[in-house]
């Protein structure tokens, strides 16, 4: 009994790391508003669900699911785009642009999908991922990570990277530097989204359908993925860990977030319990090392110690 | 060189905080004048400074550097002229990026940044020598993270950055005040010796009457958001603190009270 159950864990593993992988790209474009444009950016919900649905319609429209992902991903581009407008130009906070630009996603992909889910199936078409191939996914997702994180090394190494940097680390003096940063915040919030457009492209396609809700609590997947796997490269790599394997373990993190939804799957946990998992998951990574600073230097320590412990 | 014509700045205008910051302020600098800036509290040195530097548009007025008109031009945009060094040594670099790539952005500021690298091989040997010379020991360290160097490290590099490409002119805004008595000394020599050997235009901001007297060719003295002293030439060169607390309360009418200032 045990055993069979034991099986079927691990026959879920594979899968896992496929999804892992997908979602992976959309850690990374998290990864770079997080933690390099130090912008909690909430646009990712409903970037995705467009770049799935972007993708679904232009492959049932005749073009091919290649050019389809190319279109996702220039859907994201344009939802960063507007949401680095709202911040920028229009002064709304970081937050509240971000939440602006998603929920009107929600009505904009009714209008690309003209219902809230649409199906294209691998038999019909020739997808590029899909859930019937695993293996064959997790060779593809590895070639378009790979692509992506080649291409972002090089590029936040150049001078332009630089000053997407700069303007997460500090404002005031990229400006004195000359560098317009608005233009820096609207360029990061677009290549990340453009990232996250196509990551909800392969998703789409992976599943088979494109739904308007696919991008709901997508943010915390990516946020949980980025922190576990910053959590996982400081442990493993310490001071090692340089930008290749951030963006690494970013998507490192998005397969362990998937292990463990699938483990409390397997546990029994009922499907709709996965968010309320994610949450949990996430606030631990995140309360972690905030409660290991503060344990070293609290009051109880100081208490103990002028006690002459 | 830089032309200051009449400009004043009103913060929370119409609020119950309103504050008269800049009061009709003219300026007009020479090549090569290094000009030191000194007052009480709220005085308007460093709005004065932040109004040249663009961090905010003037109420009225005009600014121009060499000439040109930059009163219209936003912060990052007159970057290009001018370097800038900040009172907190935390603002004038960036943190979470490394010695050389902190230089490498500076060495272009007024330039269009391209997709090129962002740091060539022969710039790190130019940047390992500049660090050599300010002899703090950060030539060894190219590539660690600017956040683990301390204030005065932090200030040293800002002012190298401030002028690794020469700025027509170079704003010290109290870049010695958050720093301990001995790394103040060691930045103002470092700030010297580079406006010497460069022949920089410079201001600077200080409340050390002292720091005032003894740096720069000319000395101006700012009260509610005017300019109610300006030494130059010999006179600045003969000046002392006495001279300077008489002058303050002939001018003003009231003893100069900032402790800070006096205490030198």
């Amino acid at each position: 009994m045990l055993d069979s159950s034991i099986t079927a864990l691990v026959g879920n593993l594979p899968p896992a790391v496929a999804q892992g992988m997908l979602w992976g790209i959309m850690a990374i474009g998290v990864y770079i508003t997080f933690k390099i444009l130090d912008f909690a950016d909430l646009t990712v919900d409903g970037s995705l669900a467009f770049g799935g649905a972007v993708a679904v319609m232009c492959i049932i429209n005749g073009y091919s699911p290649g050019v389809a992902l190319i279109f996702a991903c220039l859907a994201g581009v344009a939802a960063g785009f507007v949401t680095g407008i709202l911040h920028t130009v229009l002064g709304i906070p970081d937050i509240l642009a971000g939440i602006l630009s998603q929920i009107a996603l929600y009505s904009i992909n009714m209008n690309v999908m003209d219902k809230s889910n649409v199906a294209v199936s691998v038999d019909k078409y020739n997808l590029v991922v899909s859930l019937r191939h695993i293996s064959h996914t997790m060779v593809v997702s590895l070639i378009f990570l790979a692509i992506i994180t080649i291409i972002l090394y090089w590029y936040f190494g150049t001078e332009q990277g630089f000053t997407i940097r700069s303007t997460g680390c500090n404002e005031n003096m990229s400006r004195a530097q000359g560098i317009n940063t608005n233009t820096a915040k609207v360029i990061g919030l677009s290549i990340s989204n453009g990232l996250v457009g196509l990551s909800g492209g392969l998703i789409a396609q992976y599943q088979g359908n494109a739904d308007v809700n696919m991008g709901r609590g997508a943010i915390v997947i990516g946020l949980a993925a980025v922190i576990i796997g910053q959590v996982l490269g400081e442990a493993l790599l310490g001071k090692y860990l340089n930008f290749i394997g951030k963006l690494v373990f970013s998507v490192i993190g998005a397969i362990v977030y998937y292990f463990v939804i699938t483990f409390a799957l397997w546990l029994g946990f009922p499907s709709w319990n996965t968010k309320l998992i994610s949450a949990v998951v996430v606030a631990i990574f995140l309360a972690v090392p905030y409660l290991k600073g503060k344990w070293k230097t609290s009051f109880y320590k100081a208490a103990r110690r002028g006690a002459g412990e | 060189m830089l032309e200051i014509r009449n400009i004043y700045k009103t913060f929370n205008k119409d609020t119950i905080n309103e504050r008269k910051a800049l009061n009709g302020v003219s300026l007009k600098l020479e090549d090569g004048d290094f000009v030191t800036v000194i007052g009480g509290n709220g005085a308007g040195k460093s709005t004065m400074l932040n109004a040249v530097a663009g961090v905010w548009p003037v109420d009225s007025g005009s600014i121009f550097i060499d000439d040109i008109d930059v009163t219209g031009m936003p912060e990052h945009k007159r970057a290009k002229y001018l370097g800038r060094v900040f009172q907190d040594p935390m603002t004038g670099t960036a943190a979470t990026m490394e010695i050389q790539e902190n230089l490498a952005l500076a060495m272009r500021r007024g330039k269009r940044r391209s997709l090129m690298w962002g740091i060539t091989k022969a710039e790190k040997e130019r940047y390992k020598e500049m660090l050599r010379e300010l002899d703090l020991g950060l030539e060894e360290r190219l590539s660690a993270k600017v956040g683990l160097l301390s204030g005065g490290q932090r200030q040293a590099l800002t002012l190298l950055m401030a002028t690794l490409q020469r700025p027509r002119l170079l704003l010290l805004d109290e870049h010695t005040a958050a720093l301990d008595p001995k790394t103040a000394a060691k930045v103002l020599e470092i700030s010297d010796k580079i406006i010497g050997e460069e022949n920089l235009t410079a201001m600077m901001v200080t409340h050390n009457m002292r720091d005032a007297i003894v740096h720069g060719n000319r000395l101006i003295m700012m009260s509610e958001g005017k300019i109610v002293i300006d030494i130059k030439g010999e006179e600045k060169k003969k000046l002392t603190v006495e001279d300077l607390l008489q002058k303050f309360e002939e001018v003003s009418g009231e003893e100069f009270s900032d402790d800070k200032a006096l205490l030198s």
